[in-house]
């Protein structure tokens, strides 16, 4: 199997490379943009499953050139069964911010995803097979002051993963779109510092692997955010505003 | 700041926590420091040994990686937040496994050195700071040191057993043992009398490389208890699957209590001596019985629970085993889990390391007014047999005690980290 992941240093991705990896060795592309972060989760892999083939791959997120050359190169080397796009990021405070700020979240959340799953599924329509794996957000569904800009990104991946899904109908191609709840990874340490519950990042990594083994459409891990989410789509706005969230 | 408690649950004080995620930036986190702190990984030590109340934690858990293996020799370099059981579950595979493992998989790397933890197979291969051949520290003031048992040793032996008091130890190479699987051929023998306890254990500390044994402590005077050995096979068992249950709330009593104490012991006691006799298990049903229980800690109710673990020198260990479980006994305290084992004679590699060549006794007790005064009746047997308490399950012990016990606290002193400390360091050495 040969897996491509982009933001390779998530937390969720690098769980999700130790399951693919405990089940059996596989073909591993990791891109991210931390060189030393990198090299750490590849020699952990590597370790792992000696007999997997890993390789890194640096560059800049934000730029379009590199997206396309990166997504083109992977796949000039045989074709990829699963394209997981994890890269995130999540000020703390997103009130207030000044708009060079306030595109940067727009960019790495919402376009920079976007940009790699496009330049997959031209590849994968025409190898009629793969699975587009993104990691939204259940913030994509219901967003609250403190990471509006974050959950309207994550909004914007959800309708575009749903978009996209109707694509490739017939193509031989999966959308998977994961939808975690607030998780345990260096991300979110500051919410966990302040007392916010998470999930364990090692069960949303079973789940965003269980999800993409199995092709579903939407996966949200833990399970009872969708029946969250679900409730909190329907408050009315009078009082969704006067919720102390 | 959030609440944070030990395995015992004695209490849930505000911590600020620290997330370590990246081993190339704990030298920075720990120079940002404003107070002292304490390295914390599962938060599995039952006391106060991971606790610093309203001070910093620094949390290991991200710091999970390995680093480097070599397959030929055995040698495994990783992070200290790594967890016991995700080594053993890839390397077993492989044919290599951790030398020394203690009763719970569910630890780190890091709490295993810090601790210098002991098995069931102490009498074969000694502490888990026996089989680690390179750990790299790092101080508060920011420094990064290497050391091990042949360079710079005498660092190396504070840091053994030292509690984390000498420094973050974020990376360790551990020396792993050839294994042939993850089967074991498996007896369980009863016995009455601690007499026919000590006999069993001499008799199979050569050809059996885990031992322990369960006793029932409410069973009087010829106390009676399962001796339970293990060694591995090349034999395969029947299939083995992991069962994880988790203990879903805490009752608001302990389940552990004089009602239910003694019948759970027969109970225990008479279901298994049915089960007498060799048979070939997986090792983690074996060794790690208590694993496929999360949180069963929250068995003892709200207020928590105290383990005593002991050790006495085996001239001595008749008598005064016999003694505690004496003393144990009229006070109407006892406990579910009550274990007996001889550790071996090798000495220990860390300057505060707990095993000394001996007998060891460890039960859990519920929060009870009447303990104070069982302890401090306990803590009279332990001293006058020239033994000593663990502290990784200590949540009271007596400085005085302690000083008395632990005769190279000087020595240990020289190489604290003045940025290090935790309830459990101010409680024994007052910093």
């Amino acid at each position: 199997m040969k897996i491509v992941v982009i933001g390779a240093t998530s937390g969720i991705a690098e769980h999700c490379c130790r399951l693919w990896l405990a089940a059996e060795p596989a073909e591993l592309v990791l891109v991210a943009r931390d060189k030393a972060k990198l090299d750490k989760i590849a020699a952990d892999l590597k370790v792992r499953s000696p007999d997997s083939t890993i390789t890194t791959v640096l560059g800049d997120f934000l730029d379009r050139t590199f997206i396309q050359s990166v997504v083109d190169g992977t796949v000039a080397t045989g074709p990829v069964d699963i394209a997981l796009i994890a890269h995130g990021w999540m000020p703390d405070n997103q009130v207030g911010l000044d708009l060079a700020t306030c595109e940067q979240i727009l960019d790495v959340n919402a376009v920079s995803p976007v940009l790699f799953a496009e330049a997959f599924a031209a590849h994968f329509v025409t190898a009629g097979r793969g699975t587009i794996a993104i990691i939204g957000s259940v913030a994509g569904d219901v967003t609250r002051r403190a990471n509006y800009l974050y959950g309207a990104s994550k909004a914007l991946l959800t309708r575009y993963a749903q978009g996209l899904d109707h694509r490739l109908i017939g193509s031989g191609v999966k959308v998977v779109l994961i939808k975690p709840g607030p998780t345990d990874t260096p991300m979110t340490a500051r919410l966990k510092a302040r007392g916010q519950r998470m999930a364990p990042v090692e069960d949303v990594a079973r789940a965003t692997v269980e999800g993409i083994r199995r092709g579903k459409a939407v996966v949200y891990t833990p399970p009872v955010w969708r029946l969250i989410m679900l409730i909190v789509r329907h408050i009315p706005r009078p009082i969704f505003n006067r919720l102390p969230l | 700041m959030r609440p944070v408690s030990s395995w015992g649950r004695l209490s849930a004080d505000p911590h600020h926590v620290i997330e370590l995620t990246d081993r190339d930036r704990v030298a920075a986190e720990l120079t940002g420091a404003t107070t002292a702190g304490i390295a914390h990984g599962l938060g599995k030590s039952y006391g106060d040994a991971s606790l610093n109340p309203q001070g910093i934690l620094w949390s290991t858990r991200g710091l999970d990686r390995l680093i480097a293996f070599d397959s030929a020799s055995g040698r495994l370099t990783c992070e200290t937040g790594v967890v016991l059981r995700d080594i053993q579950r890839l390397m077993i595979p492989r044919g290599w496994s951790l030398a020394v493992v203690p009763g719970t998989q569910l630890v780190t790397v890091g709490g295993a050195i810090a601790n210098d933890v002991h098995g069931k197979n102490h009498h074969v291969v000694g502490a888990f700071g026996d089989h680690v051949r390179r750990l790299r520290l790092v101080r508060s003031d920011g420094e990064t040191i290497e050391c091990g048992p042949d360079l710079k040793p005498e660092l190396f032996a504070a840091t053994i057993g030292g509690l984390g008091l000498t420094g973050v130890i974020v990376e360790a190479e551990l020396q792993l043992r050839p294994t042939s699987g993850p089967w074991l051929e498996a007896e369980t023998l009863t016995f009455e009398g601690l007499e026919d306890f000590f006999a069993l254990s001499d008799e199979s500390e050569a050809g059996w490389e885990h031992t322990v044994a369960w006793i029932d402590c409410t069973s009087g005077k010829a106390v009676r208890g399962l001796f339970m050995r293990g060694r591995p096979t090349p034999a395969t068992g029947s299939g083995w699957r992991e069962r994880r249950r988790r203990l879903p709330l805490t009752p608001p009593v302990s389940l552990v209590n004089g009602l239910s104490l003694k019948p759970f012991n027969s109970l225990y006691y008479s279901v298994n001596r049915r089960r007498t006799g060799l048979r070939v298990v997986h090792y983690e049903p074996f060794l790690y019985p208590l694993d496929s229980i999360l949180d069963w800690n929250r068995l003892y109710g709200p207020s928590g629970f105290f383990q005593y673990q002991s050790v006495v020198p085996r001239a001595a260990g008749l008598e005064a085993t016999r003694d505690m479980l004496d003393a144990i006994q009229r006070s109407g305290q006892g406990s579910f889990l009550a274990v007996l084992k001889t550790f071996g004679h090798r000495a220990a590699a860390g300057l505060l390391s707990f095993p000394q060549p001996g007998v060891t006794l460890a039960l859990d007790f519920r929060n009870s007014r009447a303990l104070p005064e069982l302890f401090s009746r306990l803590d009279d047997i332990v001293r006058a047999a020239g033994g000593r308490l663990y502290p990784a399950k200590d949540a009271r012990m007596p400085r005085a005690l302690y000083e008395a016990t632990y005769p190279n606290l000087a020595a240990f002193a020289r190489h604290r980290d003045p940025g290090m400390s935790s309830a459990m360091s101010r409680r024994l050495m007052g910093t």
